[in-house]
């Protein structure tokens, strides 16, 4: 396994990529950084690449030039499945939670690993039914049944079931009730304080700019602002610019 | 009264039970065919046109260890095991690179990989057709009937492969990743699955599993390297009706067909009894084209 | 298509027919016959590319068409006498464009893998019926007969000689091919071509995609048919071999070597398993196709725009 970062590298760096499908351009050399256990946030309308980004990250997607780096080794081209294993979690846009697979299942998807003991296991369930009590009642029941902010639930929690170093958050928030939004809040904040680095991807401007150390901000395809979430205020003009409301 | 009487007495009684459990048999052995056809398509999305000469290596492997050991225990045994690798080293070669590919594709390396199949073993191992002798003879009586206890015991192991396999894909760790890739190849790999492999245990599992029934099929016709013909075509009526991808729904069809076919086969030859298979399926595109035994989709 | 490329195209056509006229004159007896196979069976092919180069429905059931032309030709040729060869024709034909219509009805309905299968399983229904019905059919053995003269009865009457059923052969195969390139290119072919790409949207616009299937599958039908009835007619014999899917998957082959979507692709296809069968035979003998084969997998895997997918646009023009 690659040894401890030290504190100057970044946890995950992307570095110009240049991403298409097919013919269409979506990216257009996004470079981006998040450090140990930061919390930072991608901003942008819908359809400016944002998911794409994450993907890329994740292995789903690969670049047609620029590297991604993990702790600081290359891992442009290597398969999500190898990506997962290494620490990086995936919370994708409309969960996809495996809905035939009960939610035991789904979190054993995660939790079924090499080297990890049965205590650690245990210890690791144990975690989410805390965090996620609502999970625990209904652990045998098949995911497709669950409401949309349970399966959003299901999919944190089994993105954490990696044990991850950074979990990649495809929009949580979206189509959620403001309790349930709260509740992800909440989340983000506990797996900040374990030392999970957050990459989230937003619509909700407030919430990021809440959570967030810093904020990227992206618009077709290419960034267009960085700085830190407390220099940035919701009513900014540069809000307003890239983020239309 | 009395026609109803002269009808209900020149039913072949005898034939019927006979043909009865002649049909489970054979079902049995096309739905451990069947079940290997039908998994590979439903999990990789793969039509093996090559599983009928997977079927067939696997009987002349049982021919070759039988020969060698003297044990058809062992035979059936490694004659899987070596299937089972032959298979994943064919998936890995020809039907990786195909992955995302028009899924025609699969349809035309797994055909062009039966020819080659096909040749190889007449090649090797000539036209003529070779025995596999059965582990025991002997046999009992249904009612006044002699039937041999080999053919229970095909039936008895094809449902026992059957089950345990349908046991390791609900329980198993690997169980979960193989259901898990079904549903979501993409999350299935974002989870740390790899995904490239289970689709080629997949693959040497059902090949594994045609090829256990070739061993077993060996004893109740010859071995040859057309074998494997005959069955991928019923194989293919079998998942149609069954419903394509539907393990539950093959088992039940193959059962349903073979039934059908035997009893036919009291009143016209065996050659012509396929004919029975042709007309379920045409039913079945007519009528219930999702699957005779898959539940109507709204 | 730009007047340049017109003309580059009907040099080519022109000069390939100018060569494959004059061949029977200069080539030994068995490469006469071997040429006149590879256009048959090019035919066969060719019929076989509407459907799957062109509205992207690949069947497994061309041996049935092929099969039923030759034994409808069998039919007019040992039923009719003397026997004549338009005859052959319409029996042939009729036989395979009615085998068309019952796969038509029933497979148009289904996608993709399934329809492949089911045409797959509607061949092995025919071979199996041809092979039991030995009254009708011959059974395993076939039928034979003799060939019949060109001629218009009442006018003149010639029999073949090799050279000019090589050139019958020929003029039925080009003219077939012009047909059917004049139709995709038509509208009706614009149509089927726009199936092949997304059949959904198709369907969205507004046409009535199964339709324009069914006359696919007719179409394509009919000149697998008039392969057959060209097959049965140089060779004398009709044989249930030729029913069984095995040709079928011949046929994917052809189409798979040459290029789909470009009707002389699969010619050449053709051409090219044909020749590798005769290489291979000599030293492998009766297991030709293993290495051909093998060769078939890697084309399929490395080269699935065939030997002439590279020219389909311009083919298609």
């Amino acid at each position: 396994m690659s040894p401890d970062p030290t504190p100057m590298e970044p946890l995950v760096a992307v570095e110009d990529v240049h991403t298409y499908y097919g013919k269409s351009h979506i990216l257009h050399g996004v470079s981006l950084h998040v450090d140990r256990g930061e919390v930072v946030g991608l901003l942008g309308r819908n359809g400016v690449g944002k998911s794409t980004t994450l993907k890329t990250i994740m292995g789903l997607v690969y670049p047609n030039r620029g590297k991604v780096l993990f702790a600081g080794k290359p891992i442009t081209g290597l398969p999500a499945h190898k990506l997962a294993r290494l620490g990086i979690g995936y919370v994708p846009e409309d969960r996809r939670i495996f809905r035939l697979l009960t939610v035991m299942e789904n979190l054993r998807t995660g939790l079924d690993r090499h080297g990890v003991t049965e205590a650690r296991k245990q210890e690791l369930l144990d975690k989410a039914f805390t965090y996620f009590p609502v999970l625990a009642e209904r652990r045998n029941q098949a995911g497709g049944t669950l409401s949309g902010g349970e399966q959003q639930m299901l999919a944190i929690a089994r993105a954490m079931m990696l044990e991850p170093k950074i979990i990649l958050l495809d929009e949580p928030t979206e189509g959620l009730m403001p309790r349930m939004v709260s509740q992800i809040r909440e989340i983000i904040e506990v797996l900040h304080r374990e030392g999970v680095a957050i990459l989230l991807v937003e619509q909700n401007v407030p919430l990021t700019l809440e959570a967030s150390q810093r904020v990227y901000i992206m618009e077709k395809g290419a960034m267009r602002h960085h700085c830190a979430a407390s220099e940035l205020k919701i009513d900014d003009a540069v809000v307003h610019q890239y983020l239309g409301v | 009264m009395t026609p109803v009487l002269e009808f209900l007495q020149a039913i072949p009684y005898d034939q019927i039970l006979i043909q009865t459990v002649n049909g489970i048999v054979t079902g049995m052995i096309l739905a451990l065919i069947a079940s290997g056809l039908t998994l590979i398509f439903g999990i990789m999305d793969v039509v093996n046109f090559a599983h009928g000469e997977l079927f067939m290596f696997g009987a002349y492997m049982g021919v070759v260890v039988l020969a060698a050991t003297g044990s058809f225990w062992l035979a059936l045994l490694l004659a899987t095991l070596i299937v089972a690798l032959i298979g994943a080293a064919l998936q890995i070669t020809t039907l990786r690179p195909l992955i995302g590919r028009d899924p025609l594709t699969t349809i035309l390396a797994t055909f062009g990989i039966s020819l080659v199949m096909q040749n190889y073993a007449l090649w090797q191992f000539g036209p003529v057709a070779r025995k596999i002798q059965e582990p025991f003879t002997g046999q009992f009586t249904l009612f006044y009937l002699a039937y041999p206890w080999y053919r229970v015991l095909i039936a008895g192991l094809s449902a026992a492969i059957i089950g345990a396999f349908w046991l390791f894909l609900k329980y198993g760790t690997y169980g979960i990743w193989i259901r898990a890739t079904t549903q979501d190849r993409v999350m299935a790999e974002a989870m740390g699955i790899p995904v490239s492999w289970v689709y080629t245990t997949v693959f040497a599992i059902g090949a594994g599993m045609a090829a256990a029934s070739g061993v077993l099929f060996g004893p109740l016709v010859g071995v040859n390297h057309a074998m494997g013909v005959d069955w991928i075509l019923k194989a293919f009526i079998v998942v149609v009706v069954g419903g394509m991808g539907s393990l539950g729904g093959s088992i039940a069809a193959s059962i349903f067909i073979s039934l059908l076919e035997a009893y036919a086969s009291i009143w016209v030859s065996p050659a012509q009894a396929v004919i029975v298979s042709f007309v379920v399926l045409i039913l079945t595109l007519l009528f219930r084209p999702t699957g005779l035994f898959v539940p109507t989709p709204k | 298509m730009s007047k340049r490329s017109t003309t580059i195209y009907w040099t080519g056509f022109s000069i390939i027919l100018a060569l494959l006229i004059v061949a029977p004159l200069v080539l030994p007896e068995f490469w006469r016959r071997f040429l006149t196979e590879i256009l048959i069976w090019g035919l066969l092919a060719m019929s076989s590319d509407i459907l799957i180069g062109y509205t992207g429905m690949v069947s497994f059931g061309h041996s049935a068409f092929f099969g039923l032309g030759m034994y409808g030709a069998a039919a007019a040729l040992l039923m009719v006498k003397p026997p004549n060869l338009w005859l052959a024709i319409v029996y042939g034909l009729i036989g395979s464009a009615g085998i068309a219509l019952f796969v038509a009805y029933f497979s148009t309905r289904l996608r993709d893998i399934y329809f492949a299968i089911t045409t797959l399983i509607f061949s092995q229904i025919f071979y199996v019926i041809i092979f039991t019905w030995t009254d009708v059919t011959g059974g395993e053995n076939g039928l034979t007969f003799s060939r019949p003269a060109l001629g218009i009865p009442g006018l003149f009457s010639v029999p073949f000689s090799s050279e000019t059923l090589h050139w019958f052969v020929l003029a039925v195969v080009t003219a077939s091919y012009l047909i059917l390139r004049r139709i995709t290119q038509s509208p009706f072919g614009m149509v089927l071509q726009s199936i092949r790409e997304n059949e959904g949207r198709t369907r969205a616009i507004g046409y009535a995609v199964e339709r324009y299937k069914i006359v696919a599958v007719m179409l394509s039908g009919l000149f697998a048919g008039l392969a057959g009835v060209l097959y049965a007619i140089q060779n004398r014999f009709a044989a249930p071999d030729f029913v069984y899917f095995l040709v079928s998957g011949e046929t994917v082959i052809f189409n798979v070597m040459g290029g789909i979507g470009t009707l002389v692709g699969p010619i050449v296809g053709a051409a090219f398993f044909l020749l590798l069968r005769e290489t291979f035979s000599r030293f492998f003998t009766e297991f030709y196709l293993i290495p051909v084969g093998v060769i078939f997998i890697a084309m399929v895997i490395f080269m699935p725009q065939g030997l002439l997918g590279f020219m389909r646009r311009w083919l298609n023009q």
